[in-house]
């Protein structure tokens, strides 16, 4: 008889949800794309415990999670710098972690960053809706966020956990630098709105979430004040609402918009978009 | 006729179109092209209202040069399938409606099931078509403080378009009445009942 595997959430921390690709493709029905914010953070966590890149993991907000394994396995935390430990005891950040069976992992609050990654060999199994288990907070999509008590069932583990010990991470800089690409409404503002985007001070603002990064800072004066069309908008579009402050759209954002997009962000620059905490100053660069 | 493609980003391109149902030939080409096999490379077709957006695209530079040559075999869209949508007209918004389009109460539903509409678009949420078809001088405004919760299956207007909830949101549409049809559910297949191009008309059940 084998038993059925699973991880208990302990401690779901302030936001943490079971991410993997996504579901793109769906777009045209109105269904956000959704899927880790961090995606080459997930896919190394996946990496480092044997997982195909498409199981799922856990995606935390600031302040972690806490687990324990039902039975013995392999873990891996990655994206956000958190200490890791298991039953207390320190643990690898970003490395294949051996964990008994029945111990408790804890994801603490991450000291640089926002978003940490847990992996568990054989990934998280919930039922996949739309070829996805990723929690959408957009459209209500995928499992609800972890709550205390939950038990997240586990897959089959197909791999041996990666050949690294110690995986290279990207450093995050101080200051978030984007690159991005005008239009396709640049054309709807000012002449001095692209420079005032790329010279302005520009700080992520504490209301943002998975489904964008609000920015406070100085408004992008428009030309054309009518309303937008309703139309579609990609990953890493700059929305810029009626007040004038940019939205960078993250994975959870809605598939059509009103608003103008001034610009769309470099998808190389996205996953450290991902980590940047409220607070830190972001500069465009065209 | 103008065709505009703008480049979005570095891996999708956004189509402006002069109509709507320019907006629906083109979508049906695309659909059509993939189907074939003579595009590939294409993550997304999404249409808007006077455009479309052309997403996770392996190369923008080829598809926008292949694109600038589009022109319609037609502009009147293919007939797509039909579905019947039952409607009670008992939506909160009714007398408020009839004022607006100067008729007593009991025409609302008429006026309103009387067309045969057509699905532009979807957003806003899962399964949320944009129907159009409803005549003009019945379009309206959204109401002036919109609802916090809006109960699945409510059947609206608002600007030009007719819609139907397909879960509890927020919104701020004009509510005439509520539908049993389930328009969004993950494990059927289709998902989504209302698509681009699918054709709808509203059987009134009375008040």
């Amino acid at each position: 008889m084998t038993r059925t595997r699973y991880v208990e959430v302990v401690r779901p921390g302030a936001l943490s949800t079971v991410q993997d690709l996504g579901r793109p493709g769906h777009a045209h029905l109105g269904v956000p794309r959704s899927g880790a914010l961090d995606l080459p953070a997930h896919l190394l966590a996946n990496r480092l415990v044997g997982n195909p890149p498409e199981a799922a993991t856990i995606e935390t907000t600031l302040t972690g999670v806490s687990v324990r394994l039902g039975q013995a396995g392999t873990v891996a935390v990655t994206g956000a710098w958190a200490p890791v430990t298991v039953n207390g005891r320190p643990a690898s950040w970003s490395a294949p972690v051996s964990v008994p069976a029945g111990a408790q992992v804890d994801v603490a609050t991450a000291r640089r960053g926002v978003r940490s990654y847990l992996a568990v060999s054989g990934g998280i199994a919930v039922a996949p809706v739309l070829g996805s288990r990723a929690t959408d907070l957009l459209s209500g999509l995928g499992p609800t966020p972890l709550a205390v008590g939950e038990r997240l069932p586990l897959g089959e583990v197909t791999g041996p956990p990666g050949p690294v010990d110690v995986a290279p991470t990207g450093t995050l800089p101080e200051e978030l630098a984007l690159r991005i690409v005008l239009g396709p409404r640049a054309d709807w503002f000012t002449d001095e709105a692209p420079r005032i985007l790329t010279t302005g001070r520009y700080v992520v603002s504490t209301a943002s979430n998975r489904i964008g990064m609000r920015l406070d800072g100085p408004p992008l004066p428009r030309r054309i004040t009518t309303e937008l069309r309703s139309e579609g908008v990609v990953l890493g579009a700059v929305q810029v609402p009626a007040a004038g402050t940019p939205v960078i759209f993250l994975a959870d954002h809605p598939t059509m918009g009103g608003y103008p997009v001034i610009g769309v962000v470099h998808p190389d620059d996205l996953p450290r978009t991902a980590q940047a905490a409220p607070g830190t100053p972001v500069r465009f660069v065209l | 006729m103008r065709v505009r493609i703008i480049p979005v980003g570095l891996r999708a391109l956004l189509v402006e179109l002069p109509t709507p149902a320019h907006v629906q030939a083109l979508v049906a080409d695309l659909e059509r092209r993939r189907t074939d096999g003579a595009l590939t490379g294409v993550d997304d077709v999404v249409p808007g209202e006077l455009t479309v957006l052309v997403d996770g695209v392996a190369d923008p530079a080829d598809l926008a040069g292949r694109l600038a040559a589009w022109r319609p075999a037609s502009v009147r869209p293919p007939d797509g399938p039909l579905v019947e949508i039952p409607v009670r007209y008992d939506g909160a918004d009714v007398a408020d409606v009839a004022r607006l389009w100067q008729v007593p109460e009991e025409e609302v539903g008429r006026i309103h099931s009387t067309p045969e509409y057509r699905v532009a678009f979807c957003g806003f949420a899962p399964g949320f078509g944009y129907l159009t078809g409803l005549p003009e001088h019945y379009h309206l405004p959204r109401r002036p403080v919109p609802r916090t919760r809006v109960p699945a299956g409510s059947v609206a207007v608002a600007g030009g378009y007719a819609g139907i909830y397909p879960r509890d949101s927020p919104g701020g549409w004009q509510l005439l009445g509520r539908t049993d049809v389930v328009l969004f559910d993950p494990d059927r297949d289709p998902v989504a009942l209302l698509t681009p191009g699918v054709r709808v008309r509203f059987r009134n059940l009375g008040r």
